[in-house]
């Protein structure tokens, strides 16, 4: 018995070894391509395969990048860009989920909107773009204004789909008890949306970043959105890749972090 | 009068396009302590008769009284169990046993207290923090009773309770609701397509007809069996005998649609 209970130990240790390894692997494999790839474009860029003045070069966006740091310029954008994001995200997501809740709670509300969603849901919020700069002006409420717009009607009709699929039999359970409407929101349909409510979250990380350089392309005074199109206009391409770069980072940053809490409110699922 | 009273109760469910009686003419009365199965085929209504019973449904037509009272102001006078447990998995134990009495504001340290004994007289003392999802499906059944009776309602509404599970722990746990009801001297309503399961617990047995639903006859359990808990009643030479009796009456049931 006690030699079995050795190999058993003896495969265990093997088994978590061969997961180690393949871990590894993929996280060599990972690296791999993302030191080829910049020393790729580095040489390609150097030996002229492509052209410098529009691919630009890594040591170039990097230099770039110092020198803007220096200056601060860098700073001003990004935070204004991640500021007007967060902003767009969060008022978006928390509109969409009221709107949610509220058609949830008027089923004859939901019933008459409903042509009214699916048109401005197909509907490329972006167009709407010139329209908002009009109404809010030129600037900081129009951006954001893009930010919330191109979210909010795809949580509204996501969320409210999530609160009307709750199990009925959770509903009737509750109403045994003579549960008001109020109380069944509470305790069974708010509740047992929450995975739906994160997923949501993270495709309007997406969207929110998507509204917002959209609308600094369109507003052209600040932000990283600002940067990539000045860029384009000057024909400096180290500027629009940096700033690609630098909200690449910032968008899988903000995913990152809502993947954390989504985890946090997952835990007994 | 009796302690529930259903008079002439007929439903008819509506759509655009149909309108399916469910219910047609029900009329019973069940004594104060008393265990009453209703036995049948699926889709005979069953289902529809306890949720008029619990209030969550309007019948179209006859009226119930409990204690004398319509329903209307005797709300909520019912727990009601499900074919599945239907714990909250976001829910403690603790917090799934407490909610009956936290939606109808009646939480107080001694109810908490009755709700929290009954878990531990039920055999689940030590998981209150656990969530649902770290128990078994018989645990979780014995849960959704702690959170059905923790209320303390004046009657219970099972409806196939126990068959979602295997048979060993629908075994158990028949003995232990059984126990649990005469115990806390409770009137108790099951819904089952179980003959065995009908005849173990109640004291009579209501056979339904299918589409619409009617009671075509009442079967009383006889004392010998009554006095026995539900497995020690199936091993009871009467046990085969009623069993028999009420398995023609369904077969013929079934031939004569």
């Amino acid at each position: 018995m006690k030699q079995t209970n050795e190999q058993i130990h003896s495969f265990h240790q093997q088994y978590i070894a061969s997961r180690k390894k393949e871990k590894r692997l993929i996280r060599f494999f990972q690296l791999a391509i993302f030191v080829s790839f910049f020393s790729l474009w580095e040489v390609a860029s150097r030996q002229h395969w492509v052209d410098p003045l529009l691919f630009s070069s890594p040591s170039a966006i990097w230099d770039l990048f110092v020198q803007k740091l220096a200056d601060n310029s860098l700073v001003t954008h990004t935070f204004i860009t991640l500021l007007e994001t967060l902003l767009g995200f969060i008022i978006g997501t928390v509109a969409g989920a009221c709107f949610g809740a509220l058609l949830w709670w008027f089923p004859r509300l939901a019933k008459t909107l409903d042509p009214y969603l699916v048109v401005f849901n197909a509907m490329p919020k972006v167009a709407l773009g010139p329209i908002l700069i009009v109404a809010l002006g030129p600037g900081f409420t129009s951006i954001i204004a893009m930010g919330v717009i191109i979210s909010v009607i795809v949580t509204t009709i996501v969320v409210y789909s999530a609160f009307q699929e709750v199990d009925a039999n959770y509903l009737k359970v509750l109403k045994t008890f003579g549960a008001t409407r109020y109380q069944c929101f509470k305790e069974a349909v708010l509740p047992s949306s929450f995975p739906t409510i994160i997923s949501t979250l993270k495709v309007n990380v997406g969207l929110s970043w998507v509204g917002v350089i959209t609308g600094e392309f369109l507003v052209s005074k600040l932000g990283l959105g600002y940067m990539i199109i000045y860029g384009f206009q000057v024909f400096n391409f180290s500027l629009v890749l940096m700033s690609l770069l630098v909200i690449a980072l910032l968008s899988t940053v903000m995913y990152q972090a809502v993947s954390i809490i989504e985890k946090k409110l997952m835990k007994h699922r | 009068m009796g302690f529930l009273v259903v008079d002439r109760v007929s439903h008819t469910y509506f759509t655009e396009k149909t309108a399916v009686t469910a219910l047609e003419n029900i009329s019973f009365t069940v004594e104060k302590g008393e265990f009453v199965s209703f036995l049948g085929p699926s889709g005979c209504g069953k289902t529809t008769l306890l949720s008029i019973i619990a209030a969550l449904i309007k019948p179209t037509k006859g009226t119930v009284f409990v204690e004398g009272k319509t329903l209307d102001c005797a709300r909520a006078s019912a727990g009601y169990m499900l074919q599945q447990d239907y714990l909250f998995p976001w829910k403690t134990i603790e917090e799934n046993i407490l909610l009956g009495l936290k939606i109808m504001g009646t939480l107080t340290e001694t109810t908490k207290k009755r709700a929290l004994d009954l878990l531990d007289y039920i055999g689940l003392k030590g998981v209150e923090t656990h969530y649902p999802s770290q128990l078994s499906g018989g645990m979780r059944q014995r849960a959704a009773l702690v959170r059905t009776l923790a209320t303390n309602p004046k009657m219970l509404l099972l409806d196939e309770p126990f068959s979602a599970l295997d048979h060993q722990t629908k075994l158990k746990l028949e003995e232990l609701v059984w126990q649990t009801l005469k115990d806390y001297e409770k009137t108790a309503l099951l819904v089952t397509h179980d003959i065995g399961e009908a005849i173990a617990m109640s004291d009579r047995i209501f056979l339904f007809s299918t589409k619409p639903g009617k009671i075509v006859r009442t079967f009383i359990v006889p004392d010998e069996l009554r006095r026995l808990s539900p497995f020690a009643a199936r091993q009871h030479p009467q046990f085969s005998a009623l069993f028999q009796s009420i398995w023609k009456e369904l077969d013929q049931l079934e031939t004569n649609k």
